[in-house]
């Protein structure tokens, strides 16, 4: 118990500065935090598979997508309380899973992250088939908005049960499993059925929060492959299976471009664009095991000192 | 006899693993030197250190100049290493893994061919055959006819007999030795088979956990007491 | 097959499997058939083979890349569509359009050359998904110096072969398509010979398969594998410039659809086979056609979808590819 103190200690610091942040910050900026926590729970989802198995998932957008749907449709047509939303899209989110995650266990390396990828690609294309349902390409809204506050509040307060769950869950019997099983892809597809599950779970959530996020609005551009490879890059950046770097590969998708877009000289036509992609770039090159990865790299350093 | 090939105090290592701790050996043009020694003693490493195929500390000198470069360069300069599983292109043709030993040669290379298959007639109906379904004999020799194609000054290889049954061994041997004796090459030859080994040999070396042990003349070795019972059984 | 292949002196394991022939055979036997029997069902197959052969000239770039490398170049399509608009701007420079054309590809080479130098060879060593990562950025960072210097708003390009149609009996066909064949097909086949004819060809063939034993033989495959993806620059150049007539104006959207297909039919084709991308962009391209014509419910909106699931369904029955197979990375 000792020895997590040190742990416990910066948790709680942790806890008190996101709850005491929004205080601080304008209603625009809790916005943006809120955006932060819901990328959040996408990667920490996509770490786990991506990072403890090796297998690259390009598919998550489309799991979004299902969660926000459906929350946009409940609150829409049913006028149903936002938050009960949520535990919904995650069970139609793992329903979807299951379906999915049986028969892409027989495909593996860059076979499965070609079926997922084909998987974010065709599912937004389905709003805008069955569209008097779903509001074809102008998208479908919730019912009320809601206050970036109140946003900031759920995004948080569910990332943080999201990020203790996979916490728990990472060191208990499951995550030894999934470390040992890392090297070998032969064990990681029969364990592959579990693993894409609790994924799926968790991109129902974000996805759901997504759509609260982008005002309500669940619309097919937002789901579109772009999402899903923005989430890779946050993963990477983090650095793949490990928790502790999720939230800064968190911010540097959600707050990156938009912060660069108010910068002066940069705000310019697609500016930001060439920002971002150059950040990528580099962070890849100088950090290819992600945030993550530099912790080991810095206790390195100081042992030889 | 002018030195060919020089280590001085030569180190080597896998990562943070030291493999060669010191390593000084020296090959004269038209020799053949064996190295020999246990598994693990560090024989193919010294291989992969000439080609710089692993990471290397140390003075190594080929023809009077320091060898430099990774193992692209050290063959452009004229040294052909035939690893361990003999770095045959199992997916090509066999002609195509004859004209890639000529890699490194400008200008026709029909002579080459012309040579080539004097010294292993049959490779040439099985020009088309995809490498990999030649037995392993066939692949050793067609390991050695490509080293050839490249006309190296230097020939380094890893133990050649293993796998191989005892005929084939001898006959692999034997056109080492015409390779030497015919075309001047020389020879740097790694193995286990300590008997023949030091029978095609005029100069050997004896490796243990990363150092040199013992070196001489073949002769001589064959004569010495370790020698005689740790590697050669009697 | 075997003997066949030995007559054909085709190392025998480069042919596909006889299942996926015979179905490759039946295919042909129905489109004949069909495009016999009516002129739209011709018509639709032909133009099919025109947009499939685009696919098939990216899914060639991806798997050149991918052998080589084992990465999935996420900007090649973006790549593509940066030398269209550089095809553009010359043109605007006052250049006739095969003048722009060569001079193109002479610049996609230097460009596929330099990209791997600047931003791939710092990751190569590390793990697959750095790279992909980084592939992922430069999708993005070309994407936005492109609208940075040419804005996102159409614009028109001249089109290389005009809107002449022949006809072929009662089938029409459209120049455009005929000239997207043959210019495809002239830079695949020029390629193809490169690799089985000439040294160089060779060695980036050695250092694909096994790069550790083509050092050994003196081939250089640092400066091979820029060499690689220069020349799947180039390749990607041929299929943007030859997919911006099809799709009448220029937008920096213009490669994201085709990439997206290309991925599909490289995968189809089995990722490690260059033959097999090609056929997968070609029948894909016929799929889609026939597909949107005959089977109502899929229309336009559901294109996509659905060759994404045909795609899925490929590969639950064979996971290689159809031309793929399990093959054991050598070092």
């Amino acid at each position: 118990m000792r020895r997590n103190a040190p742990a416990l200690v910066a948790v709680t610091i942790a806890a008190l500065f996101f709850a005491l942040l929004p205080f601080g910050l304008s209603d625009y900026h809790r916005g943006l935090a809120a955006s932060v926590a819901v990328y959040l729970i996408a990667i920490l989802g996509l770490n786990v598979l991506t990072g403890y198995t090796g297998q690259i998932s390009i598919g998550h957008s489309a799991f979004m997508a299902i969660g926000g749907y459906t929350t946009a449709i409940m609150s829409h047509y049913h006028n149903t309380n936002l938050i009960l939303t949520l535990p919904l899209a995650f069970a139609i989110t793992f329903g979807c899973g299951v379906l999915v995650g049986l028969p892409a266990l027989r495909l593996s390396g860059v076979y499965l992250a070609l079926a997922t990828f084909a998987l974010a690609v065709s599912i937004p294309q389905l709003p805008l088939k069955f569209s008097t349902f779903t509001g074809g390409s102008a998208g479908i809204s919730a019912s009320k908005t809601v206050s970036n506050s109140w946003l900031y509040g759920v995004s948080w307060s569910t990332a943080a049960i999201a990020f203790l769950f996979t916490w728990l869950v990472l060191r208990g019997r499951t995550g030894r499993a999934f470390r040992a099983i890392r090297d070998s892809e032969v064990a990681a597809t029969s364990s592959g059925v579990t693993l894409a599950i609790y994924k799926t779970l968790a991109f129902g959530v974000s996805g759901s929060l997504f759509v609260l996020v982008t005002n309500g609005f669940a619309q097919p551009n937002e789901f579109s492959v772009t999402l899903s490879l923005k989430i890779l890059v946050g993963a990477a950046v983090a650095g793949l299976g490990s928790l502790w770097g999720v939230l800064l590969g968190a911010a540097f998708i959600a707050l990156l471009p938009t912060l660069s877009a108010s910068a002066p000289l940069i705000g310019s036509a697609h500016g930001q664009d060439v920002v971002f992609g150059l950040f990528v770039i580099v962070v890849m090159i100088l950090l290819p095991t992600g945030v993550a990865g530099l912790v080991p790299r810095l206790r390195r350093l100081r042992v030889k000192a | 006899m002018t030195a060919l090939l020089e280590l001085r105090d030569v180190h080597a290592r896998y990562g943070p693993v030291n493999a060669l701790h010191g390593v000084s050996l020296t090959v004269d043009e038209g020799e053949i030197v064996a190295v020999l020694g246990a598994n693990g003693a560090g024989k193919t490493t010294t291989l992969r250190a000439i080609s710089h195929t692993v990471h290397r500390d140390g003075e190594i000198r080929f023809a009077g100049n320091a060898l430099r470069g990774g193992p692209e360069a050290v063959a452009r300069l004229g040294v052909a290493h035939v690893p361990e599983g003999r770095g045959t292109f199992a997916e090509l043709t066999v002609w195509e893994n004859l004209r890639l030993g000529a890699y490194t040669r400008r200008g026709n290379l029909k002579d080459d061919f012309a040579r080539v298959g004097s010294y292993f007639p049959w490779l040439d109906d099985r020009r088309h055959q995809q490498a990999g379904t030649l037995s392993g004999g066939e692949q050793q020799m067609l390991s050695l006819a490509r080293a050839f194609m490249q006309r190296p000054r230097l020939l380094m290889l890893d133990e050649p007999s293993l796998g191989l049954a005892p005929l084939l061994v001898t006959e692999v041997f034997r056109i080492v030795q015409e390779l030497n004796e015919n075309e001047g090459v020389t020879v740097l030859v790694v193995e286990q088979n300590a008997h023949i080994a030091l029978q095609l040999a005029q100069t050997a070396y004896v490796l243990e956990v990363g150092r040199v042990a013992l070196s001489g003349p073949s002769t001589d070795l064959q004569q010495h007491e370790s020698v005689r019972r740790s590697y050669l059984g009697y | 097959m075997v003997e066949l292949a030995r007559k054909l002196s085709l190392p025998q394991r480069r042919l596909p499997g006889s299942p996926v022939l015979l179905l490759l055979i039946a295919a042909c036997i129905f489109l004949t058939i069909g495009s016999l029997r009516s002129t739209i069902f011709a018509q639709l197959t032909v133009a099919g083979v025109a947009t499939g052969v685009v696919f098939g000239s990216l899914a060639l770039a991806l798997v050149l890349i991918y052998r080589a490398t084992e990465v999935i170049n996420f900007a090649q399509g973006e790549m593509a569509m940066a030398m269209v608009y550089v095809a553009y701007q010359l043109m605007l420079w006052g250049l006739a359009y095969w003048e722009a054309f060569f001079l193109t590809l002479a610049i996609a080479f230097v460009f596929g050359v330099v990209t791997q130098q600047i931003f791939i060879r710092p990751v190569q060593g590390r793990s697959v998904i750095a790279v992909v990562i980084v592939t992922v950025g430069l999708f993005i960072l070309i994407d936005g110096l492109v609208e940075w210097k040419w804005s996102a708003n159409q614009r028109f390009m001249q089109a290389p072969f005009g809107n002449k149609i022949y006809h072929l009996g009662s089938v029409p066909i459209a120049r455009q398509d005929l000239g997207t064949i043959v210019i495809t097909l002239v830079s695949v086949t020029a390629l193809w010979a490169f690799f089985r004819f000439t040294k160089l060809g060779l060695g980036m063939r050695a250092g694909a398969l096994r790069p550790a034993a083509a050092r050994l033989v003196g081939v250089r495959t640092n400066a091979l594998l820029a060499v690689g993806w220069g020349l799947a620059a180039v390749l990607g150049a041929v299929a943007g410039l030859m997919t911006e007539p099809a799709e009448y104006v220029l937008q920096p959207t213009l490669m994201q659809p085709v990439l997206l297909y290309a991925f599909a039919a490289a995968v189809l084709g089995g990722l490690e086979s260059p033959g097999g991308a090609l056929v997968g962009g070609i029948a894909l391209g016929i799929f889609l056609n026939l597909m949107g014509q005959y089977v109502h419910f899929v229309g336009s909106v559901l294109q996509l979808p659905v060759a994404f699931a045909a795609l899925l369904l490929v590969l639950l029955v064979k996971p290689t590819g159809l031309f793929g197979h399990r093959t054991v990375r050598k070092v």
